[in-house]
């Protein structure tokens, strides 16, 4: 086990011995003149993607002699910091996986090249390539995509009268309260933990509320998200869902498996999980459904997530970087990407094409995927779901009135936010 | 001519001082005072895209932080900490050295490297199996306690219990450095002064009462204000143990500091809650001189 990481650590690493050399002598220039001649490109990639990307771009060093590829692979929980790091020392990677969240962040920054016209356009979820666009430019390629449905039991639907999951906010309530008359006592139709702001952003954005306006301000009080909240907040209060977060719970699958609730809101990498932990008699009892809309199917929109594929603007090496990412949005590369690490790809014809066509559980994601729309594309977006995440528990367990929980938390995020209109007055004043 | 000397050795004086404060003024007079400085501007995200959209905001920070609850929440926790690891820690140390220094003791140098040993390890290492310790169902800790008929407690997961399991834990990774320095005020102790008071007739407890104790009180300080200096700078084991949680519980100052800092990068927040975590430190240093200073009088 441990043998097999060395080797694959040193078959990957080319430059095990010129590496420490170059750090030692990094004040002379010599070292990275050397390394340009040969092209070697700096890649950084996070977590489970970071494993296996050296395996996908073998082939691509193979057409390009000449050109080397150093894959630096990181866990997710330091990438951010790693990135901001490497900005302030200006010591920026040549390419890099990044958390389609994080792109207005980079942009804001000033690091990123844009990709120009690389993009496949229609081949591409249109949600997620929103994602990547800042003030009309594009700054990544989608890589892959991430959003959230429903994962249901559809034996307990159908105990309490329903074939299949409905569409519309109203009716997905209906069966909820069906759900619950025929649970035991301390069973909960839905699993909505207080500490998951997925689900509290993505009721809001289906009514239509953009979060948080253009200006800089928060957008909780508008009419929007209020009807969104309500929404919520009834959940709760009519004891569809429990008020507890998830770490209050001892396993999810198990939980889920006893019945003590039907649905839960989550992402695809529950699909492995769910197959793989739940008792093989569940297999066929489980099921995944686009989320429901409050005008119905149409207006059920999701978030759009993922991670994109991004050149940095220090590279001096940004035509080879486009072309490794060209390469790695080739369908069949993408379809084996998918079957390596189970991340749904970014486009539509690698869904056609791989182990994913027959694949019942990854429908719901596919039709999702043409109904996701990004979150606020801010910096602060992260911190603000924190926010959205501390005034709503503050509804829920803490008793606090709906109106003067929104009003607590736009007046929250317009402090977050103060900074961000300073700048924009002064962009549009026309100071430098 | 005299005079002349004295400027040349005046001169051969910087000479060999000049290394040292270059130093101190790089590495320590410099950081500090920009530290101090970036405590008042708003510092963030958008500044290390553009240094010069950086404002000086004045007091701002200072009165942002004293409204934030999670400040409050941090203050309480950290003091928690420093109230109850501090003096916990220097006890433990205390007792490991009269143990390890005592007369029937073998295998000195076996015991003395056996408890400074967790001094050196790493933490995150030690975390690992800390949490093993910790674990609510396979946990070596549940289980001894199980056996006495103690329910199981979710020692890292339940906020009643999440900061005394830090406690423990740096307790015990900690405990062997001041055992060392007990150890070496212990031995300084005359023999005579033991063996006049026994002659006396005072038993273990007298002796320990009025020959050890008044004879460690510089140790103690010593002790002390190390000890609590380091409390308040509490931060790797949380950080490494439960990241702040369970619902804040283990968040202390400095994990607040880092949060603010590298999490959401507002630099000039997190200077103003070094400034403060610097005042407090010296505000209780001070205190704890004053205290010792007067019982030991």
């Amino acid at each position: 086990m441990i043998r097999g990481k060395v080797a694959r650590w040193q078959s990957g690493n080319t430059y095990r011995i010129t590496l420490p050399l170059c750090l030692l002598a990094s004040a002379l220039t010599a070292c990275s003149r050397a390394a340009n001649d040969t092209s070697t490109l700096r890649f950084w990639a996070f977590g489970r993607e970071g494993e296996v990307v050296q395996e996908l771009v073998r082939d691509f060093v193979r057409d390009h002699p000449g050109a080397r590829i150093r894959v630096q692979q990181m866990p997710w929980s330091a990438a951010h910091e790693k990135l901001l790091t490497a900005i302030v020392g200006r010591a920026t990677p040549d390419i890099a996986q990044m958390g389609n969240t994080w792109i207005p962040e980079m942009v804001t920054l000033g690091v990123l090249a844009p990709v120009g016209s690389r993009l496949p356009d229609s081949s591409y979820f249109p949600g997620i390539v929103a994602t990547n666009v800042v003030d009309d430019t594009l700054f990544g390629v989608p890589w892959y995509v991430d959003t959230r449905v429903l994962f249901y039991r559809k034996d307990l639907l159908a105990r309490a009268g329903y074939a299949g999951m409905p569409e519309t906010w109203d009716a997905w309530r209906e069966a909820m309260l069906a759900i619950k008359r025929t649970m035991d006592p301390g069973g909960y139709p839905i699993f909505l933990p207080i500490n998951e702001w997925p689900p509290m952003a993505i009721l809001g954005l289906q009514q239509g509320s953009p979060l948080v306006t253009e200006e800089g301000f928060g957008a909780f009080r508008q009419p929007a998200y209020t009807r969104a909240f309500d929404f919520l907040l009834s959940l709760y209060r009519d004891g569809l869902a429990a008020p507890v977060s998830n770490t209050e719970i001892a396993n999810l699958y198990q939980e889920f498996a006893r019945g003590s609730f039907a649905m839960y809101i989550t992402g695809p990498w529950n699909l492995g999980e769910f197959r793989r932990r739940l008792p093989p008699g569940l297999r066929d009892a489980w099921a995944t459904a686009p989320l429901p809309g409050p005008e119905g199917a149409g207006s059920g929109v999701s978030l759009a997530g993922g991670s994109s594929l991004v050149v940095f603007r220090a590279s001096r090496h940004q035509e080879l970087a486009l072309q490794l990412i060209e390469y790695l949005s080739r369908p069949e590369q993408q379809a084996k990407f998918y079957r390596l690490t189970g991340d749904l790809p970014a486009r539509r014809e690698a869904w056609a094409d791989s182990a994913l066509a027959g694949d019942r559980e990854a429908e719901a994601f596919r039709i999702q995927l043409e109904r996701a729309v990004p979150t606020p594309m801010i910096p602060e977006w992260e911190e603000v779901t924190t926010k959205v995440m501390d005034h709503t528990e503050a509804a829920v367990r803490g008793g606090k009135s709906p109106s003067v929980a929104l009003a607590e938390l736009d007046a929250d995020v317009d402090r977050l936010l103060e900074r961000r209109r300073f700048l924009r007055a002064r962009r549009a004043a026309g100071t430098p | 001519m005299t005079r002349r000397e004295g400027g040349a050795e005046a001169r051969a004086g910087w000479g060999f001082i000049t290394p040292a404060m270059l130093l101190i003024g790089v590495f320590f007079a410099i950081p500090v005072v920009s530290a101090f400085v970036l405590s008042f501007t708003d510092f963030d995200i958008y500044s290390i895209g553009d240094v010069g959209s950086t404002r000086f905001v004045g007091l701002k920070n200072y009165a942002d932080l004293f409204q934030m609850p999670l400040f409050w929440k941090a203050l309480r926790n950290t003091l928690y900490f420093v109230v109850l690891g501090g003096p916990l820690s220097a006890a433990a140390s205390l007792a490991a050295a009269l143990l390890v220094h005592s007369k029937l003791t073998r295998f000195k140098p076996f015991f003395r490297s056996a408890f400074f040993a967790p001094w050196v390890t790493t933490l995150v290492a030690v975390a690992l199996v800390w949490r093993y310790i910790y674990h609510p169902q396979y946990g070596l800790l549940n289980a001894g306690l199980g056996l006495v008929g103690i329910g199981p407690i979710d020692w890292l997961g339940d906020p009643r219990w999440a900061m005394p399991s830090i406690i423990l834990l740096s307790v015990w990774k900690n405990f062997g450095y001041n055992m060392l320095v007990f150890l070496a005020g212990l031995s300084s102790i005359p023999e005579e002064l033991y063996e006049a008071a026994a002659l006396d007739g005072a038993g273990a407890w007298h002796r320990f009462r009025h020959i050890t104790l008044p004879m460690l009180g510089p140790t103690f300080v010593f002790v002390g204000v190390v000890t609590m200096i380091a409390s308040f700078q509490i931060f790797s084991e949380p950080y490494v143990m439960t990241q702040g949680g369970p619902l804040k519980s283990t968040t202390t100052l400095v994990l607040l500091m880092y949060e603010q800092g590298f999490r959401w990068w507002r630099l000039g927040l997190s200077a103003a809650i070094a400034v403060v975590l610097f005042l407090l430190t010296l505000g209780g240093t001070l205190l704890q001189l004053r205290l010792q200073r007067s019982t030991t009088r």
